[in-house]
């Protein structure tokens, strides 16, 4: 396993409700579009092929069963 | 000025008058890939046939990127320092989004190479280049006017089509160098696999005077061409490429039509000061055949595989066809060979073929999104791009043709620097008074550097004095190795010592015999 799938962030609770909050103002589209950039963002900031190709895993399990 | 097309030398084929005997090689179709094809077989000492259903080169410029690695077999063939000479030489791209540029490439990687990264050149220049040393080499019966109608695979025999009547030709090897549309395929009913793109792409060469730099310049939805892309390229003689994308629902007549084109164009180049060349409406396609070998039978060119142009990989990849049989085939039919080089051939091009469509489809998706999930994420790249550099390593508007690295299965020593690994085209550097890939082919070649070489029959050895370029693409911090290049000019096993019977066994294998 090259992702870290165990809490890492100091405090989950602050950084989910940022991520809503950064999206507060923004229509649909507009909120799709916002994911896309911060997908490919951190995306290049793991670079690590495994790690993504495991994340792009677990993504397809939680939105396809 | 408008490019006079003369007409080539027709002649009655003997044929029409008695049973010609069976010929080693007939080529059919004198596009770049079938002329090239006799060039090289030539100049391995292997004679051909050369079939045209034309007595002119091409019509319309189509191809005017041609790769350093084309250039290198051009070269080998005699043409390349002409073409080097004619075409506008190049290496910067500039990647535009909207009104602002994202991103610039250099693709002058290092020096101490002799041939350019790239030279743009119009198709029918280089035709005219590769048809006159064909005429001029006695090994070659070029026959133009000469189509092939039908073809008997098994046989392999063809027959062939003249203003003065018919005739049948018999081969040991026929070459189906006849384009995208291949009759021989078509009629030998062999599927051509792949994805065909709906978007339409007005290609037009223009003939304008312009102090535009020679660069390759792209943009994704300019001010002058709303939400479509757009390429701008400079060619020879005042001439300039321009591709725009249309949309999969433009229609072709219409959009060919210069009451539609010389507005679009003026509103690219800012003035209605130009000539149109040669105009055209185009959809891209990436298929490929399944083998390229079928018997007696070979595919090669875009009979074989056809790729969208973005990143210039049909015609030179084509060429990389060429390089990866002529030698094999010559010695097959010279008896140095087993039939077994046709398959190398086989796995080489079709992986190389596999590495272009690749690389053109991933383009070809970028530049036409889907709507839903794969626009969004194209247009938040080049969103991102002026921005965060990261982005621009993804924006794609044509990853450039570079010769693939074959996957060798060949000694090797991971001491040795990764440019030079087997199964890479050997990298040029200079040496005294030249330059090392014009000393690479006709024969294997045995580069020796720093080590002493053993002698082995069949095998050139090489060994120049050591200098920067030499130590930095061959050594690393290696004091020495053997490279044994083949005639292709591709490393094939390479060792930083190796006795005569190791260099033996990979010339054995290379020839199929082991
Ligand atoms: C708009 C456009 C831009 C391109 N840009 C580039 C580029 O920048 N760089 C690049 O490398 N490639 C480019 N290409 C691709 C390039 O033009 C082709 O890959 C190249 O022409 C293939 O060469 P070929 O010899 O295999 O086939 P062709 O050039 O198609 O030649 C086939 C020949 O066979 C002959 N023939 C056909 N049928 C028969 C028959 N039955 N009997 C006898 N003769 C026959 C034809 O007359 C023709 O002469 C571009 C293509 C297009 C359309």
């Amino acid at each position: 396993m090259k992702l870290v799938t165990e809490p890492n962030f100091a405090d989950p609770d602050e950084t989910y409700a940022r991520l809503l909050a950064a999206h507060s103002g923004l229509s649909e589209a507009e909120s799709h579009a916002f994911n896309a950039a911060l997908v490919l963002i951190l995306m290049n900031h793991i670079g690590d092929d495994a790690a993504i190709a495991e994340a792009l895993a677990l993504a397809h399990r939680a939105t396809k069963p | 000025m408008a490019y006079e097309h003369r007409r080539l030398p027709y002649r009655r084929a003997p044929g029409l008058d008695a049973p010609e005997p069976c010929h080693d090689v007939v080529i059919v179709g004198a596009g770049p890939v079938g002329l090239a094809m006799a060039l090289d077989l030539a100049n391995h000492g292997q004679g051909s046939v050369l079939l045209d259903d034309n007595d002119r080169v091409s019509i319309g410029s189509r191809a005017i990127c041609w790769s350093k690695r084309s250039l290198e077999i051009l070269a080998r063939l005699g043409v390349g320092h002409r073409c080097v000479e004619k075409g506008v030489t190049w290496h910067v791209g500039r990647t535009f989004h909207r009104d602002r540029e994202i991103f610039a490439f250099d693709l002058l990687p290092e020096d101490g190479h002799e041939m350019p990264a790239f030279v743009n050149l119009q198709q029918y220049h280089v035709e005219e280049y590769l048809t006159e040393a064909v005429l001029a080499n006695p090994l070659i019966d070029f026959r133009p006017l000469n189509r092939v109608a039908a073809i008997r695979p098994a046989l392999p025999e063809l027959y062939v089509q003249t203003p003065e009547g018919s005739y049948t030709l018999q081969a040991r090897y026929v070459l189906a160098c006849d384009g995208a549309r291949s009759a021989i395929r078509t009629i030998m009913r062999l599927e051509f696999a792949g994805e065909l793109f709906e978007e339409r792409f007005l290609i037009a060469d223009i003939e304008m005077k312009a102090d535009f730099p020679p660069e390759r310049r792209f943009w994704f939805e300019p001010p002058f061409h709303p939400g479509q892309s757009a390429l701008l390229h400079k060619q020879p003689d005042n001439i300039w490429r321009i591709d725009l994308q249309l949309g999969w629902d433009a229609d072709p007549e219409a959009e060919r039509a210069p009451e539609r084109v010389i507005p679009r164009i003026e509103r690219m180049v800012g003035h209605r000061d130009f000539r149109l060349d040669w105009v055209s409406v185009y959809s891209f396609q990436c298929r490929r055949l399944d083998r390229f070998v079928h018997g007696p039978v070979i595919f090669v060119g875009d009979s074989a595989h056809v790729v969208s142009p973005f990143g210039a990989r049909g015609g030179n990849g084509g060429l990389q066809d060429v390089d990866a049989l002529g030698w094999r085939l010559a010695a097959l039919l010279a008896g140095r060979a087993s039939e077994r080089v046709l398959s190398a051939y086989d796995a080489e091009r079709t992986f190389g073929a596999d590495e272009n469509i690749r690389n053109s489809t991933r383009t070809t998706r970028f530049m036409t999104p889907a709507d839903g999930v794969e626009r969004l994420y194209r247009d938040s790249t080049l969103a991102l791009a002026a921005e965060a550099p990261f982005a621009r390593a993804l924006a794609n508007s044509g990853r450039l043709s570079r010769p693939c690295t074959y996957p060798l299965d060949a000694p090797d020593d991971p001491a040795l620097p990764a440019t030079s690994r087997p199964g890479s085209v050997a990298p040029d550097a200079p040496l005294e008074g030249g330059w090392l890939m014009r000393q690479l082919g006709p024969d294997p070649v045995l580069l020796a550097l720093g080590r002493e070489a053993p002698r082995i029959d069949g095998v050139r050895i090489l060994a120049p004095a050591l200098n920067d370029h030499l130590r930095q693409r061959y050594l690393g911090n290696a004091p020495g190795a053997l490279c044994l290049i083949r005639p292709d000019q591709v490393v094939g096993a390479r060792w930083t010592t190796a006795d005569a019977a190791a260099v033996s066994h990979e010339i054995d294998r290379m020839w199929g015999r082991a």
